[in-house]
């Protein structure tokens, strides 16, 4: 490539290059999302065998159970694992939906694969004392297994997160433990220091703005540029002498602001996506235990 | 004015310097400073977790020997096995401080390697006692290894994501530049090797094969 204008032909190179790096790089990143289903729902049934009145009604029970103690239940099913092992698919899966509360990693995900004839009920870190590998596999064996090999998903599923709440239930003092420790949150609630943050940050922008536009238009004129409103009285215009002195002194001050302006960005990754159901943050270590029909 | 605040005393002149630092020391953090430390101490923090569950496995060993044992005691070799492989297999540690050392590594995962497969052999053998496959007690120990072997396969995947992360920012830009003129004590770590990753130990499968 020995053409006349090279710096142009670089150019063009170079941005071709960026281009495709970025195209690569975010096909690589929707493949990736691609990959792993949706959490939609309590209930995400992609295989379609779980027939409309258990979905409700399971939802409404795993709803009601994490209203009392926090902790995630969530009924997944695949069509087929693409030859996957379930374990691993489990694991990426339950960390991808991030069940369970960030500090305590509460949750369970049960894993139905129908094609691959498997299953899996993975439990977060934090459940694996309570609902521990036993009980997991009892759940399955006794509850999923003879009932998925009767052709009833619905009820199998059903039967096993009875069992799984009544488990988790059996321990009602830390059950309730981490309910208090983890209060419902309706994806709304702010944290107190952002919130003083944001009170104390509004009241300085906009009093400002506040008291420059709105005793003119609310309060009694006394005399050209001076207002009387809400018992203060307000002067515009020219002022005592003294102001334009003080005035450089504010404005030096006001640099101070960058820092505090700067931390406002926790704000916005500190609110969860609001309405539908969101994984509170947690994570799974593996535990669980997995079977097949 | 100008001139008299010159004058006035040394806070001011001070001051500048006060700013300079309250400036870069965020930038400091900004442009990488921790991002070594931080992911030295998450690849160790893996680690940990590696050997906690390897700790699991070998703790819940001596009770499924016993329990086998009752039912199969004639199975002495495979047992013997077992409880030589998982002697050698708690002797070898690696300490979070000596992870710099691939042939450390290397011994440990060996050793637990042994164990695996020797273990393997011992639920292989216990197909064939319908007494010891009803037993509760066994029930509950297989599931307890089979989670433990899946906590297992996580800890390690972990571990080895955790030591890629760390060992790319002793070798990338910009990060390397820190590594260079501060952390020049850190040296990578060692990572399960890919052959041993592409054996994929052998496969504890319980449930699975009964009445499938």
């Amino acid at each position: 490539m020995t053409i006349p204008g090279i710096s142009l032909s670089k150019c063009d190179r170079l941005a071709s290059a960026v281009l495709i790096a970025a195209v690569v790089l975010f096909s690589c990143v929707m493949a990736y999302a691609a990959d792993l289903p949706a959490l939609t729902g309590r209930v995400v049934d992609n295989a379609g065998i779980i027939d409309a009145a258990t979905k409700a009604a399971l939802t409404r029970k795993l709803a009601d159970f994490e209203t009392k103690g926090s902790d995630q239940i969530v009924v997944a099913t695949i069509p087929s694992l693409d030859g996957e092992e379930i374990e691993p698919y489990a694991n990426r899966l339950f960390r991808f939906w991030k069940l369970g509360q960030a500090g305590e990693n509460n949750g369970v995900l049960l894993l139905v694969a129908p094609n691959d004839r498997k299953m899996r009920i993975e439990v977060g870190y934090g459940l694996e004392g309570t609902l521990t590998d036993l009980h997991t596999k009892l759940i399955i064996e006794n509850d999923m297994v003879p009932a998925f090999r009767a052709g009833d998903f619905s009820g199998g599923i059903s039967k096993a997160v009875d069992d799984m709440v009544m488990v988790l239930e059996g321990n009602p003092e830390e059950l309730e433990a981490r309910g208090k420790r983890n209060p419902a949150d309706d994806g709304t609630s702010i944290d107190p220091i952002v919130a003083v943050f944001l009170i104390l940050w509004a009241t300085m922008f906009f009093g400002g703005l506040a008291m420059a536009f709105l005793p003119p238009m609310f309060g009694t004129k006394l005399s050209p540029g001076v207002y009387r409103w809400l018992g203060m009285t307000f002067r515009y215009g020219r002022g005592p002498s003294g102001y334009s002195g003080s005035r450089g002194w504010t404005t030096g001050s006001s640099s101070g602001g960058w820092s505090s302006g700067s931390s406002g960005g926790g704000w916005s990754s500190g609110s969860s996506g609001g309405g539908g159901f969101s994984g509170g943050g947690g994570s799974s270590g593996g535990g669980g235990s997995s079977g097949s029909w | 004015m100008f001139a008299q605040r010159l004058a006035s005393p040394s806070i001011f002149r001070t001051l500048p310097a006060f700013l300079m630092m309250a400036i870069m020391l965020p930038l400091l953090a900004g442009c990488g400073y921790n991002t070594i430390p931080t992911a030295e101490e998450n690849a160790r923090a893996a680690w940990s977790e590696v050997l906690n569950q390897y700790q699991r496995r070998a703790d819940l060993i001596p009770n499924l020997v016993e329990t086998v044992k009752g039912y199969a005691s004639h199975e002495k070799d495979t047992l013997d096995a077992v409880v030589e492989a998982r002697a050698k297999a708690t002797q070898i540690t690696v300490t979070p401080e000596t992870l710099k050392d691939p042939e450390a590594l290397k011994k440990f995962q060996d050793a637990q390697a042994g164990l695996t497969s020797a273990l393997s052999r011992l639920i292989a053998v216990s197909e064939a006692y319908p007494d010891l496959k009803a037993n509760q007690n066994f029930l509950a120990l297989q599931a307890q290894l089979e989670g433990t072997e899946n906590r297992i396969a996580v800890s390690r995947r972990d571990y080895i994501q955790a030591v890629r992360d760390y060992n790319l920012t002793l070798r990338t830009f910009p990060s390397v530049l820190w590594a260079t003129f501060w952390f020049r004590g850190n040296e990578p770590f060692a990572n399960f090797t890919v052959a041993e990753d592409k054996m994929q130990p052998p496969k504890v499968d319980f449930g699975t094969k009964q009445g499938g």
